[in-house]
């Protein structure tokens, strides 16, 4: 693990590290598990890369790849699966299997949009309140809480029904919603690294708040953050594509995932039209933690710790 | 400790007006006229009767006026009058909350022991196929859309198999039980009502199931690392080390320092239910706050959605409270700073 972990735990390379951590061994039990594990552990962020790779390749070669226009409804309603249709068609005769593909540039981009804006607003807050403390962590995190406590779906109508509802004002709310959970994480984590004894001594040695903060506190919580905020991503996904089912964010005739679920709740009868694009957003969320969930193991430098002293 | 929750209620207050007037700043944000919204045809047709309205319910008055209206009215109980079913929105709220918090309660009960179980199992064999099955499950259940699982639940078990009912709280036609806590499965219990617990256990198992799938992956997850972190300590080699039984370290040496992130996560997971019965009450036709708050918010009826908000904050507010009591009781180091 030198350079750049995300790259080095993302790649199918074998273990081969191992020699070396092995001298760091801390204690022995459960030998047995170490051998039988590592090949079980690296194909999950194997598939997660292979499968969002998938995704984002769909994404952008949409145009060409989709048999139809995703918007043309010439087709019969309701149509089952068959050569022509592979996913059949919808309840106003538009291809699914084309509108699942345009649907993959909306809820991915968005997705990772949201993530990004809500972690730097979280990240801010969180550690200005664990370092500082006293009346700013109290005001932060009265802030936080507030937004915390605010039912967030119901926040997400308001805004829908104040600014018309819409994509773009389902990602500003849902980012009002979930920066809470970046500042709380991250301010758990300066809170209990701030008496650790290396930040005194950097303090002792004349440190200042800022520096301290950005060198000596930020590269012990940025994988711990870097990991939730990838975890995130499905998540962003998962809220995208809830407040679309509402009806709350895309607007018909968008092709967005969430929007085609509730379409197929429209159509009970028609397993094909809900099936598909609730697959499409289950394979995306899930990639996204397969991937998230080796990063956690490989960035946590604790839970690292333990697994790399297991022979 | 007292004072420590004095300080912490005294935080919870405050939390609760900042609620209320963050709730009534946002729904006043509302351009639609929720005058015009409640009469329709008429106020298209007479100003004279939006007038009369507008008086009647204090929306001429300026912002600031109408909160501290709303604000005093709040203090003695008084949420106002929902403009869609013309009741007060204490009444609603109080009709619908049961439904709603027998639901999340079901749900916390499912995950706490499905979740807590599955994430020790998945820690003590950590790496092998027991803990990479748990893994895979975990992820996909807080991958799954939670509106998707209750379509596919609802399409599978009650339309092609016909094994459960996909909506309501009881069968079509039978009585409730005596209203004790207006909660259908424990009213029946208390009173000893076989024969609708029956029919209250077969509709409620599958919205709450649907609704834990995303806190039960949540809780397993959390339970696993912070098990794995605690394993990772020095003193748990002493423990070993001194010869203690393996089961001796797990209870008492893991699991209690384990414990204190996860009551986090089900404080948190508590909070994720309650939005995420909005989802799954949709689709279940589930009779709770959740369809109520979305069908209020889509008819502009701005009591109504003020009044839920606030409820649902009240809830947040105590169970964060319970958290931090119970995390200091836990970690008394947490006391002190």
């Amino acid at each position: 693990m030198t350079t750049d972990p995300i790259i080095a735990e993302g790649l199918p390379i074998p273990p081969a590290d191992e020699p070396a951590t092995y001298m760091l061994s801390t204690h022995t039990q459960r030998r047995r598990g170490r051998r039988t594990g590592s090949p079980w552990r690296r194909p999950m962020a194997v598939i997660g890369v292979v499968v969002i790779a998938f995704w984002l390749l769909i994404a952008v070669l949409a145009p060409w790849l989709a048999p139809y226009d995703p918007l043309v409804q010439d087709f019969p309603r309701l149509a089952a699966p068959d050569p022509a249709h592979l996913f059949g068609t919808d309840g106003s005769g538009r291809d699914v299997l084309s509108r699942l593909m345009y649907g993959s540039r909306v809820s991915i981009p968005l997705a990772v949009l949201l993530v990004t804006l809500s972690t730097l607003v979280g990240s801010t807050m969180g550690a200005i309140a664990g370092y500082f403390g006293r009346w700013a962590d109290g005001i932060v995190m009265r802030i936080a809480d507030l937004v915390f406590a605010f039912p967030g779906i119901i926040l997400a109508m308001a805004a829908a029904a104040a600014f018309g509802p819409s994509l773009r004002n389902a990602v500003l709310a849902l980012v009002i919603v979930t920066w809470p959970s970046y500042a709380r994480v991250v301010r758990s984590l300066i809170l209990s690294l701030r008496e650790s004894e290396f930040v005194s001594a950097a303090r002792l040695m004349g440190s200042s708040a800022r520096r301290t903060l950005l060198v000596d506190l930020r590269p012990n919580a940025a994988g711990q953050v870097l990991v939730l905020a990838a975890l995130e991503v499905g998540n962003a996904v998962l809220l995208l594509s809830g407040l679309s089912f509402l009806g709350l964010g895309a607007q018909a005739p968008q092709a967005e995932w969430g929007a085609m679920v509730s379409d197929g709740a429209r159509n009970f009868d028609s397993w094909w039209v809900g099936a598909f694009p609730g697959l499409a957003i289950l394979t995306v969320v899930l990639a996204f933690n397969f991937l998230g969930d080796t990063l956690r193991d490989a960035l946590d430098p604790r839970t690292t710790r333990a697994l790399r002293s297991l022979p | 400790m007292v004072s420590f929750i004095g300080r912490r209620l005294v935080a919870g207050i405050f939390l609760v007006i900042g609620i209320s007037f963050v709730a009534f700043i946002l729904t006043n944000l509302v351009p639609g006229d929720p005058a015009a919204a409640a009469l329709g045809q008429r106020a298209i047709e007479d100003p004279g009767t939006v007038a009369a309205f507008r008086a009647k319910y204090g929306l001429d008055q300026p912002l600031w006026r109408q909160y501290a209206i709303y604000l005093g009215n709040l203090v003695r109980g008084d949420l106002g009058i929902s403009q869609q079913t013309r009741r007060p929105v204490g009444a609603d709220v109080a009709k619908f909350l049961p439904a709603t918090a027998e639901l999340a309660l079901a749900a916390i009960v499912i995950s706490l022991v499905v979740g807590l179980s599955l994430g020790i199992v998945a820690a003590v064999f950590r790496d092998r196929f027991l803990d990479q099955l748990i893994r895979v499950l975990s992820l996909g259940g807080v991958s799954v859309p939670t509106f998707w699982l209750a379509l596919a639940a609802s399409v599978v078990f009650s339309v092609k198999l016909g094994w459960l009912p996909s909506t309501g709280q009881l069968d079509p036609g039978m009585d409730r039980p005596t209203d004790i806590t207006g909660m259908v499965l424990i009213d029946s219990l208390l009173t000893g009502n076989g024969e609708t617990l029956t029919s209250a256990l077969k509709h409620i198992i599958m919205p709450a199931v649907v609704l834990a799938a995303y806190t039960i992956g949540m809780i397993t997850r959390f339970t696993r690392a912070s098990m794995l972190e605690v394993l990772g300590n020095d003193y748990i080699r002493a423990a070993r080390a001194k010869g203690l039984p393996e089961r001796t370290v797990l209870f008492r040496h893991v699991l209690r320092p384990a414990l204190v992130p996860i009551i986090t996560v089900t404080g948190l997971a508590l909070g994720s239910l309650l939005s995420g019965t909005v989802l799954v009450e949709n689709i279940f036709s589930w009779p709770g706050m959740g369809q109520y708050a979305y069908k209020s918010s889509l008819a502009l009826d701005l009591p109504a959605v003020m009044g839920v908000s606030i409820v649902i904050a009240v809830i947040y507010v105590v169970i964060n409270l319970v958290v931090d009591i119970l995390y200091s009781v836990i970690d008394p180091r947490i006391r002190q700073s």
